[in-house]
């Protein structure tokens, strides 16, 4: 059993939140895992992305191949585009469909958004949406993880757990925020 | 011991801690930051060991040695940059020697990630003639540093480790083992310390007379590994650091790989090399970084009846760093299917200045009062403030090294740039920006400096500074610079007017300004205010 997962969005968005809870997650079930992530320069609102592979097998290169992934799971639309080269020709696409425009030149977001449907396997969720009904727009991370985990080697109830672990510093209110969000996501994607 | 979930920097930071370590030190620089920052964090406050971020990265590579010649367990770990600031001491304690443990923990970043080159920090170690570990993985980046302790304090020297971007920043699972105490205080010979020429001219042939240990340590280093397939007598591969992970990626079925050296070692394991080079034809040599191997084994004539391939042969990419899919090319594999979007306009989107940023209402002053004047030069350096280079700021003309924009501005000036202005953050200024301003002080230069003080190391996630607010005025002024043209402003859209008038001026005075922006980060100001909630 293995899955590799390029996890992308703009620096900010919380993608290696994304990250903790899958490794915890992964490592709690046994598997190997590797995560190269981004930081320093290359972080500052820029692209962000990290490579996450989990395996039953032995995992050699930190960096998924291209043509390896199983997943994209993206928090920016654009952000997935922009490593479809990664992903196998049997991988799900799993996206966020709310824009962050930090940029002048950023495409008209239909074209980005009919370009992504003619993908085979996608899942479009409103991240912005869902996570200001959690209550926080801080939190389309976890919704997307929420979106993302009906496809995910790993067990609903594990990931939930490290998400408390994760958010257990800042109160209790924000753990029930952010696992409202996974879930409006999950049943957004399901 | 429970497993832990480690960056690769981490895991060495573990392995030290549980090596026994009593000091470490550090200047921060991507991609090596992690290494103190985890240290920091275990020493519990210092009670534990020392763990503490220096002024530079040749002072913390100086206090290290100290804790060393203690006869106690050092750190000192850096980007690869760092060690040319460094290069003094670590040249220098090749030939003193080590007395406790001391490893020495650069950051490589092939591909420049973050950094201004991509420099192979294996030819450093070499050139001081000293041990280096290239761990491929985060448990041997663990057990390489433990084993590190041991193998400086057994030969006497300083031992490097080198690491690489891609596992520095990549987290997976770390088996620990049991932690060991720290060495008692153990006086040294102070003779072996002191390179007079009489005693350098002693210990330097004791250095290479030791080169014979050295290779003798990586021949049967536990970490090296040959496995030779007897049946495929055509291709060997030798692969260092992670680039052997890269090979390993491309031969999942162990069947199919053909003989491969793992080398995780230098000086290199001449034993093992030959042996795979004596049953094969074909030597493909897979690194990341410059092609150190491969030079080594090619000499200048090559090695008669065998086809030498990596990077210098145009099998591998010889700039940037390596991947699964270079390294396959390399193979003349196949590459795998994928899919490509054909003609969809992808927009870039490069790392900026956060909203808000104190730097951007700077570089806004600054290229309105720089528009007044025909002509200028503004010398920046290195920290957030180097992505002033881009627009829609583009207010800045070079990023070199640390501390240059203001040595650089005081050479433009001489040579006739006027304006001449170095653009500097505070902590940028107390690595290496002090003495060069000591220098334009003592005579007067017709130069303006603009420190930009927003009190932290941004860049690296918020470090410690050492010179911020009024202690920086006053060490200003301690260096010679003139009161009257020391100059404070608040880089606030509210101020811009103002700010751009001293600008002019301090640019109108015939001598040398120092203009301090002083505004606090605004992650920095965020990161207070969440752990203040905590």
């Amino acid at each position: 059993m293995k899955q590799d997962i390029i996890l992308a969005g703009v620096g900010g968005q919380g993608i290696l939140s994304i990250a903790f809870v899958i490794d915890n997650a992964a490592l709690k079930e046994g598997y190997n895992f590797k995560q190269a992530e981004v930081h320093g320069m290359a972080q500052r609102g820029g692209a962000v992305q990290s490579h996450l592979r989990l395996s039953s097998d032995p995992i050699f290169s930190d960096l998924i191949p291209k043509g390896g992934a199983d997943m994209i799971l993206s928090v920016e639309p654009l952000e997935c585009l922009r490593y479809l080269d990664y992903l196998s020709p049997e991988g799900v696409v799993v996206t966020s469909q709310s824009s962050f425009v930090n940029i002048p030149n950023y495409p008209d977001i239909e074209k980005v958004l009919s370009e992504i449907e003619t993908l085979e396997k996608k899942v479009l969720v409103d991240s912005e949406k869902l996570a200001k009904e959690a209550g926080s727009p801080r939190a389309q991370n976890m919704v997307m993880l929420g979106a993302a985990s009906p496809h995910l080697i790993l067990r609903e109830e594990n990931l939930k757990a490290f998400i408390r672990v994760l958010f257990e510093p800042r109160g209790d209110k924000m753990v029930e925020m952010n696992l409202k969000a996974f879930e409006l996501g999950r049943s957004a994607a399901l | 011991m429970k497993q832990e979930v480690l960056l690769g920097d981490e895991a060495v930071a573990l392995g030290a801690i549980h090596a026994g370590l009593s000091g470490g030190y550090s200047y921060p620089g991507t991609p090596a930051s992690e290494i103190m920052e985890y240290l920091i964090r275990a020493s519990n406050g210092g009670k534990k060991f020392i763990a503490s971020w220096s002024v530079n990265e040749k002072v913390a590579y100086e206090e290290a040695l100290g804790v060393s010649y203690a006869g106690k367990r050092a750190l000192v770990s850096m980007k690869h940059v760092g060690l040319n600031v460094a290069a003094d001491p670590f040249m220098n304690s090749a030939i003193t020697g080590a007395n406790g443990g001391l490893v020495v923990v650069v950051a490589d970043d092939p591909g420049m990630h973050s950094s201004q080159n991509e420099q192979d920090s294996r030819y450093f170690a070499q050139f001081a003639q000293i041990f280096c570990f290239e761990p491929s993985n985060h448990q041997e980046a663990y057990d390489m540093t433990r084993k590190s302790f041991d193998l400086s304090e057994s030969l006497g020297i300083p031992v490097l480790i080198r690491m690489v971007t891609r596992l520095s920043h990549s987290r997976s699972r770390v088996q620990p083992h049991p932690p060991q105490v720290q060495n008692p205080l153990k006086y040294g010979e102070g003779i072996d310390w002191t390179l007079l020429p009489v005693n350098a001219r002693r210990q330097f042939k004791i250095l290479v007379e030791k080169q014979g240990d050295l290779i003798k340590a990586s021949n049967k280093s536990e970490f090296n590994s040959l496995r030779i397939n007897t049946d495929n007598t055509e291709l060997g591969i030798i692969a260092s650091g992670i680039a052997y992970n890269y090979v390993l990626e491309n031969y999942k079925d162990e069947t199919e790989r053909p003989s491969i050296l793992k080398i995780t070692t230098y000086p290199l394991p001449e034993d093992l090399i030959k042996k795979l080079v004596k049953h094969v034809d074909t030597i493909l040599v897979v690194e990341e970084g410059y092609p150190f191997i491969e030079k080594n084994l090619m000499g200048i004539f090559g090695i008669v009846g065998k086809d030498i391939r990596g990077k210098l042969s145009g099998y591998l990419p010889s700039t940037g760093e390596l991947s699964p899919e270079t390294v396959r090319q390399g193979l003349e594999m196949e590459p795998l299917p994928k899919r490509q979007i054909k003609d969809f306009p992808m927009a870039a989107r490069p790392p900026q200045l956060c909203q808000g940023c104190s730097h951007a209402d700077t570089y806004r002053a600054l290229n309105e009062a720089l528009g007044s004047y025909p002509q200028s030069n503004v010398f920046s350096d290195i920290g957030c403030y180097t992505l002033g280079a881009l627009p829609p700021y583009s207010a800045i003309q070079s990023c070199v090294c640390m501390g240059a924009s203001v040595s650089m501005a005081k050479g433009g000036a001489e040579a006739g740039v006027y304006p001449s202005v170095a653009v500097i953050g505070d902590s940028t200024f107390a690595h290496s920006g002090l003495t060069p301003l000591l220098d334009a002080a003592a005579k007067d230069t017709n130069m303006t400096v603009l420190i930009l003080d927003n009190a932290t190391v941004a860049m690296t996630g918020g470090q410690p500074t050492f010179l911020s607010g009024e202690k920086l005025e006053r060490v200003i002024e301690g260096l010679g610079v003139g009161k009257k043209h020391i100059r404070t402003i608040i880089p606030l859209p509210k101020n811009h007017e103002i700010n751009v008038q001293i600008m002019k001026e301090e640019f109108d005075h015939n001598g040398l300004s120092v203009i301090i922006a002083a505004r606090e980060c605004v992650q920095q100001a965020r990161r207070k205010k969440r752990s203040e909630a905590e």
